[in-house]
């Protein structure tokens, strides 16, 4: 689990730095195009042919994913999944919240009204389906009631 | 010997302050890092703003990609109205980064560690997501909890489902950043005690073996410093998307 961590991690803590990313390395492919011109010989001209259009490609790529965000401003959750470890560990919190919550106002309301055990058995269920509404949410199984419309 | 994995998480009273009633309230060394921390960040921003130069200096552009960062995290999340609310989306993830990066230094003590602190992060962005909710769109910002195209006759226990999830927010929030640094910590410095461990049991040959657990802190300091970061971005990102409930709930 740990092993894919470091470079998810990074593709996406820098894929909202994209931007600058993704300008730079054009600066970079034009100067090499430039060079390469002046020189116009080539040591291996068919491995730099497809490095640079691969090179191209990607940028393309990331421009793409760099821009969308800002043109439809609806679009969380995708960048939240960080890395599949704190996925995981958002996902599991998600849950453990939602039943806490559920047990403490249940128990807050047998102590307060007297109606023990009753108010710990509802509001524990009720707190569960939160957990579980807040995980399916959490890993976008749910769309948020507020992008719907 | 013994070595106390928890004692790194104590708090300790540098000099009091005040006394309010029976409470005394103390400089502590939480106290002391927090500031620390503060100094710090006001420190590298004002520093590396000053110039502000075309051609940026390291510290200039380290400012500048910290500031661009927090801000495409901001508008992708909660939209380009919810850049309102960017200082207080680049505080929380410069405060908890940095202190988060701090922590990470032997000897010194992580704030986000205890769980009141990070209580306290959440609390307050929970508050403001319903403050700024309720002040902006009246009794309409509990259309929230009010989901579309949900039948009559159960529409009540989803909204119950609802507000327990909304409730739940904090708390999901404050313990995701406590946990993770305090069993990071905790797992570092029982790394670290295997080696002492192994040196007072066996003399020369413990001290060699000491090489493997060592090899793993250095694995673990590698992790840390990725879930120091992880954290604090994931604790602003999700800052994010409640703030993008308060200022579009449900419409």
């Amino acid at each position: 689990m740990t092993r894919a961590y470091p470079l998810s991690l990074v593709s996406a803590a820098f894929r909202a730095a994209g931007h600058n990313e993704a300008f730079k390395s054009t600066r970079v492919a034009s100067m090499a195009d430039g060079t390469r011109g002046n020189k116009g010989e080539r040591k291996e001209p068919p491995d730099d042919e497809a490095a640079l259009s691969a090179r191209l490609q990607r940028l393309g790529d990331r421009l793409a994913t760099a821009n969308r965000p800002s043109e439809n401003d609806f679009s969380p959750r995708q960048t939240a999944d960080a890395s599949a470890f704190a996925r995981g560990f958002r996902l599991s919190t998600e849950l453990v919240a939602g039943v806490v919550v559920g047990a403490l106002i249940g128990w807050l309301l047998d102590r307060w009204l007297g109606i023990s055990p009753w108010g710990l058995i509802v509001f524990l269920l009720l707190g569960f389906a939160a957990g579980v509404l807040n995980v399916m949410r959490a890993a976008g199984v749910v769309r948020d009631n507020n992008l719907t419309d | 010997m013994a070595i106390d994995p928890i004692e790194q998480f104590q708090v300790i009273s540098l000099f009091p302050i005040a006394k309010i009633g029976h409470t005394e309230i103390a400089f502590t060394n939480s106290a002391a890092f927090m500031l620390a921390a503060v100094v710090g960040i006001t420190a590298f921003l004002v520093i590396g703003t000053a110039k502000r130069s075309l051609v940026p200096s390291r510290l200039q552009s380290a400012a500048e990609l910290s500031y661009e960062f927090v801000a495409s995290t901001v508008r992708s999340t909660a939209g380009s109205e919810g850049m309102k609310f960017f200082p207080f989306v680049f505080t929380l993830f410069m405060f908890i980064l940095t202190v988060n990066m701090i922590g990470l230094v032997p000897y010194t003590f992580t704030v986000t560690s205890h769980i009141i602190v990070t209580a306290a992060l959440a609390i307050t962005v929970f508050l403001t997501v319903l403050i700024y909710g309720l002040w902006r769109h009246g009794l309409h910002f509990f259309n929230l909890f009010v989901p579309k195209g949900v039948p009559i006759y159960i529409l009540p226990l989803i909204v119950f489902i609802e507000i327990l999830s909304f409730v739940s927010r904090p708390i999901s929030h404050s313990v995701r950043l406590f946990a993770n640094m305090l069993a990071g910590h905790i797992t570092l410095q029982v790394f670290a005690g295997f080696i002492i461990l192994m040196g007072g049991a066996m003399g020369a040959l413990g001290w060699a073996g000491g090489v493997l657990p060592f090899a793993m802190i250095v694995i673990l300091m590698a992790l840390e410093t990725l879930v120091a970061f992880l954290q604090a971005y994931v604790f602003a990102i999700l800052t994010c998307i409640y703030l993008n409930d308060a200022i579009h709930p449900g419409h």
